[in-house]
């Protein structure tokens, strides 16, 4: 992948609503994956990565290797395929894209190989491997280089399919997904590695992990619902403040997990709030937030007060100019919007009536 | 019992005309160059030399996002353009803009694309250095590395069936020839007999991977006999032995209706790109032997030269006005509109389709009601 090319990454503020016991420790998300890849790697002499650019694996060759941290031949396919079968027999590789566009080159091993051999083998072979890198929208790098592939990984059964958003969700999941025994794909994102948040001496420690298949909340409330992964997540949590000072109070779900899903606390949270907005930076059709409505649908109808809001990329392969680059990608300002229709189309019309 | 070793004995030689100084190799047979042929051809090198230097800066300013040199490439560049035919069909890796620079896109059209602007043939679609015209037989640079190989094999096989007389070109870099497509594409143009020439720049470097790590067989060329395709190893520092190999390649290429692999041996003086650093990987010593000692420009340069063809007034005139060009057209590219709302959505299919229509509508809409949530610089 080219890299980051452009400094436009979104800055985050710490609003009051979150809370932690102790003096709470910066880290980068670069750095929780890196300490992360670090621990498990030290744990099980059986890890190792595949790969690696973005210095989310530095340090780590000095450390353990050339025969545990291999730079390969440019060959998607060579190397997944290797690692999958490093994970047939015995490894637990870890295998970096550059970006998740290049993993298309892979995608057999991923779908067909990694994906169904524990079935087809009746549970005899495992695949405990993980697939990790950036996926989605970067900043200036156009078509072939921004596409989010959740919505394409989350509808394959056999895989488990991560998108950490801070760096408690970095070091948390990636570890979950290392020890897990099946294939994780592991969704980052580009634009939040050099971003800092707050970790507390829990998440420092080595034994964190969290499970795989729970969302987080990450702000409370009770008008509305906003359901988001990755980046996304600090957009809606922005969104949330703005639409605080409107007198709306927004619930921010970090969905962490993208399969499984976590449906329970969706349903929980919309029949609490009676609304929802979906946010994704991927295109909208058979997305992430196509597969939520259709769980409130299924499971909470009853209790929807409007109708469910999707805020998802535009339609169109990502153009590259800045000017259109901003109108294909949500944007915060999207999201305080739909969360006001929700609310508002109801209200009154509730009054009206 | 007899295996074939891994290599063997002797490495495949490097097909050269022009010694370092630029002196006219004894014993080489070479393609006769005009004096008229040869002007262009230096002057091409340094106009491309010239719009990378330049770009490069622009970059650094911070006035576009993203640049990426061919500085060392410059031979390869110009001198298989200047040994094709124009309805020949070119599908490109990133790193040969020299190519459409022959010809015929101008420094204008180079700058409009760079800086993404409503001029653009791409319409502001793509990153800097991903040009593309189908003008000028030039498929539109496509990012995931080694995809070209097979699709220009798929091309040739078309110029084939349609009878006519024109090969398809398609370039990449040593790191390419790891991918699968690479591979599938040599075995198809054997087996298809497809008029396809394969240039493959063995430049040493593939970001920040060492042709070490990339493969253990003697480079490039010797992976064309095992597919069964004729091939060469050429010094890609040397425009007059690019020159003459691809001249030649097009001939088989055609009248003979099959593949030919040309492995191009030089150097990647530049960084990988302007988001990387190569001096972290590789010594800068390196790096001023092959820009200065081992410069294809300046070694084409002192054969022009003594052949009495170019003069240090020649050279001055040229570089002043390739410098006055680009100024002129980076101003004129700079302060170009940026693309309009409706380039977000047309294209996606040959006729915007129904889906498209709505949402169209709908942003609109929205930016009419909420003006200030969306930013200014989009003509509507
Ligand atoms: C499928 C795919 N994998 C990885 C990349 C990232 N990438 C961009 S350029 C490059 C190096 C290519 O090296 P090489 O083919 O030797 O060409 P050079 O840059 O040396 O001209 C890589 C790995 C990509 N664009 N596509």
């Amino acid at each position: 992948m080219l890299g980051v090319i452009r400094n436009k990454s979104i800055r985050h503020t710490f609003s009051n609503f979150r809370h932690f016991s102790s003096p709470a420790k910066q880290m980068t998300v670069r750095d929780a994956l890196n300490s992360a890849l670090d621990e498990e790697m030290s744990a099980d002499p059986k890890v190792g990565e595949y790969q690696g650019a973005y210095k989310i694996s530095k340090g780590l060759l000095e450390k353990y290797g050339p025969e545990r941290v291999r730079d390969t031949p440019i060959t998607e396919a060579g190397f997944t395929g290797i690692g999958v079968g490093a994970a047939y027999y015995g490894l637990k590789p870890v295998v970096e894209f550059m970006t998740f566009n290049f993993s298309m080159q892979a995608i057999d091993h991923i779908i067909n190989s990694a994906a169904k051999s524990n079935y087809m083998s009746a549970g005899q072979i495992s695949v405990p491997i993980v697939f990790r890198g950036p996926n989605g929208a970067a900043a200036g790098v156009g078509a072939q280089h921004s596409h989010c592939y959740a919505s394409w990984y989350g509808s394959c059964p056999g895989l488990k399919v991560l998108a950490p958003y801070s760096s408690e969700d970095a070091r948390g999941l990636l570890k979950a997904a290392i020890r897990d025994p099946d294939p994780v794909v592991f969704l980052e994102n580009e634009l939040l590695y050099g971003e800092s948040f707050p970790v507390s001496a829990e998440v420092l420690d080595s034994s964190f992990c969290l499970p795989i298949g729970k969302a987080k909340i990450e702000k409370e409330g009770k008008d509305v619902t906003i359901t988001a992964f990755s980046k996304m997540v600090g957009f809606a949590l922005k969104a949330a403040e703005i639409l605080e000072k409107e007198g709306i109070s927004a619930e921010v779900i970090n969905l962490r997990s993208i399969r499984p899903l976590d449906r329970s606390t969706i349903n929980a949270s919309v029949r609490k709030t009676n609304r929802l907005v979906t946010v994704e930076e991927g295109f909208p059709q058979h997305g992430v937030g196509a597969e939520i409505c259709t769980s409130v649908i299924e499971e909470s109808f009853g209790y929807l007060d409007a109708p469910v809001e999707r805020i998802a990329g535009a339609d169109v392969p990502m153009p590259y100019a800045a000017n259109l680059e901003r109108l294909a990608v949500p944007q915060v300002e999207d999201i305080v919007r739909a969360a006001k229709r929700a609310c508002h189309r109801s209200v009154p019309m509730a009054a009206a009536a | 019992m007899r295996f074939i070793s891994d290599i063997s004995h002797k490495r495949v030689p490097c097909y050269r005309v022009l010694d370092d100084d630029g002196e006219l190799m004894t014993h080489t047979n070479h393609v006769q160059v005009s004096k008229e042929m040869a002007v262009r051809m230096y002057s091409e090198m340094v106009t491309l030399q010239t719009m990378d230097n330049i770009f490069y800066e622009v970059q650094r300013q911070g006035r576009i996002s993203f640049y990426l040199t061919s500085m060392g490439e410059e031979a390869i560049n110009i001198a298989s353009a200047a040994a094709l035919s124009s309805d020949d069909i070119i599908l490109p890796q990133y790193r040969e803009p020299g190519v459409l620079l022959w010809r015929g896109f101008t420094l204008q059209q180079f700058a409009h694309q760079c800086f993404g602007n409503t001029n653009d043939f791409g319409k502001g679609r793509q990153m800097p250095i991903h040009y593309g015209s189908n003008k000028h037989n030039y498929f539109t640079v496509s990012s995931p590395i080694a995809t070209q190989l097979p699709q220009a094999v798929g091309a040739a096989y078309s110029l084939k069936m349609d009878g006519k007389s024109a090969c398809a070109v398609t370039f990449c870099g040593d790191g390419a020839t790891s991918e699968g497509d690479f591979h599938a594409g040599m075995n198809f143009a054997a087996v298809m007999e497809a008029p396809v020439i394969f240039i493959i720049r063995n430049n040493g470097w593939a970001i920040s991977t060492p042709v070490e790590d990339q493969f253990r067989s003697d480079g490039i060329v010797v992976k064309g006999q095992a597919y069964g395709i004729w091939s060469i190893r050429v010094d890609g520092n040397d425009a007059l032995a690019v020159y003459s190999a691809v001249h030649t390649a097009r001939e088989i290429a055609i009248k003979e209706q099959r593949p030919v692999l040309i492995e191009a041996l030089s150097y990647r003086v530049g960084h990988h790109s302007t988001s990387d650093d190569s001096t972290k990987y590789r010594p800068i010593d390196e790096i001023e032997y092959w820009k200065m000692e081992r410069s294809p420009v300046n070694r084409f340069k002192r054969w022009v030269e003594r052949n009495g063809w170019w003069s240090e007034k020649d050279e001055l005139e040229l570089r002043s006005s390739v410098r006055k060009q680009l100024m002129h057209a980076i101003q004129v590219a700079e302060k170009a509109q940026k693309p309009p709302l409706e380039d977000l959505f047309t294209d996606v299919y040959d006729q915007l389709s129904s889906n498209l229509e709505e949402q169209e509508r709908l942003l609109r809409k929205d930016i009419e009601k909420h003006p200030k949530d969306y930013p200014s610089d989009v003509p509507l």
